[in-house]
């Protein structure tokens, strides 16, 4: 089974990167763009672990969000799963 | 009186920590490896230096706080050792929680190199005077200061050191990375016995560096040593 880890700045945390590619896309004429943020995509692939219930994979992944793959002082995630 | 300067792939400003805590200071030193599990026995003083470890990958700091050492780091810090995390070190002390907070890319997106200043804010093991200026070298891309009001307004007493003009005033144009309310440094442990900076002491200890502003830091954690040892 596949996971997916989406890793998003909060709201309120600046995206500098994200505004220098909403300039770049401005000089190419995509000037209606108004905001561009800047996040991760984490791809899993589980082994035998994945062939558990949902619930309980999800709880395990969580952790791993919470302590690795996302900082949660800065980032929320959003985990999803299928192939 | 006894140092350890950590090491992980990628560190690289581990040698100037070293000879700033050993020939400088005159602590006896030793590297250890992020592999280890164990301080060194009687270690007073941990040092993470700066670098890129792990090749700043995900995160700056994050897979370096999950090293094996860091079990061994926390536990000092815990019981109140004392620990100096300068630029990576910081990143590493946010990561593993440690220091609260976290350092993401400077706002203007720019590496930064050069001489800052900063203010001393509080009382602390690490601190000089409160008041106290500090002309201190900065070597950075990720050193935005950032924790959200909430935590802010926890930490007010723990900010150890404000980016500030050559004065001492604390203002937006002295700001080198956009760090919120110019935190440059904060205290954390039980007993402000961690310090996170992202600005680099240890290159500013010697005449020869231009400056011995960074020296001023581990003088004041070395009597800290000293009394805390003369109280035992």
């Amino acid at each position: 089974m596949k996971a997916t880890v989406y890793v998003r700045l909060k709201a309120e945390v600046l995206d500098p990167q994200g505004d220098a590619v909403r300039r770049a896309l401005g000089t190419m004429g995509f000037d209606d763009i108004k905001n561009v943020r800047i996040g991760k995509l984490i791809e899993l692939e589980l082994g035998n672990a994945g062939s558990g219930d949902e619930s309980s994979v999800r709880s395990a992944l969580e952790k791993a969000a919470n302590e690795l793959l996302a900082n949660p002082v800065i980032e929320d995630y959003e985990i999803t799963f299928g192939e | 009186m006894r140092a350890a300067v950590l090491l992980f792939p990628g560190s690289n400003a581990d040698i100037e920590m070293v000879q700033t805590l050993r020939d400088v200071m005159g602590m006896a030193t030793e590297v250890v490896w992020h592999r280890d599990r164990a301080l060194p026995t009687g270690t007073d003083l941990v040092a993470i230096p700066g670098g890129f470890s792990y090749g700043d990958y995900l995160r700056c700091g994050a897979i370096s706080a999950s090293s094996p050492i860091i079990a061994a780091i926390r536990e000092h810090a815990e019981r109140g050792g004392f620990v100096i995390g300068v630029c990576n070190g910081f990143q590493i002390l946010t990561e593993t929680k440690l220091l609260p907070g976290a350092l993401t890319r400077n706002a203007h997106l720019r590496f930064e190199c050069r001489d800052i200043y900063v203010r001393v804010e509080s009382e602390g093991p690490f601190s000089t005077r409160v008041g106290d200026v500090l002309r201190l070298p900065i070597a950075h891309a990720e050193g935005c200061y950032f924790a959200d009001e909430t935590t802010l307004a926890q930490i007010e007493d723990k900010v150890a050191l404000r980016y500030c003009t050559q004065n001492g005033e604390v203002t937006p144009d002295a700001n080198p990375n956009g760090s919120v309310q110019n935190i440059a440094g904060i205290y954390g442990g039980p007993e402000r016995n961690v310090l996170g900076l992202m600005p680099h002491p240890e290159r500013m200890s010697e005449t020869l560096h231009g400056g011995r502003d960074g020296r001023q830091l581990f003088e004041a954690v070395s009597r800290a040593i000293t009394t805390r040892s003369t109280a035992a």
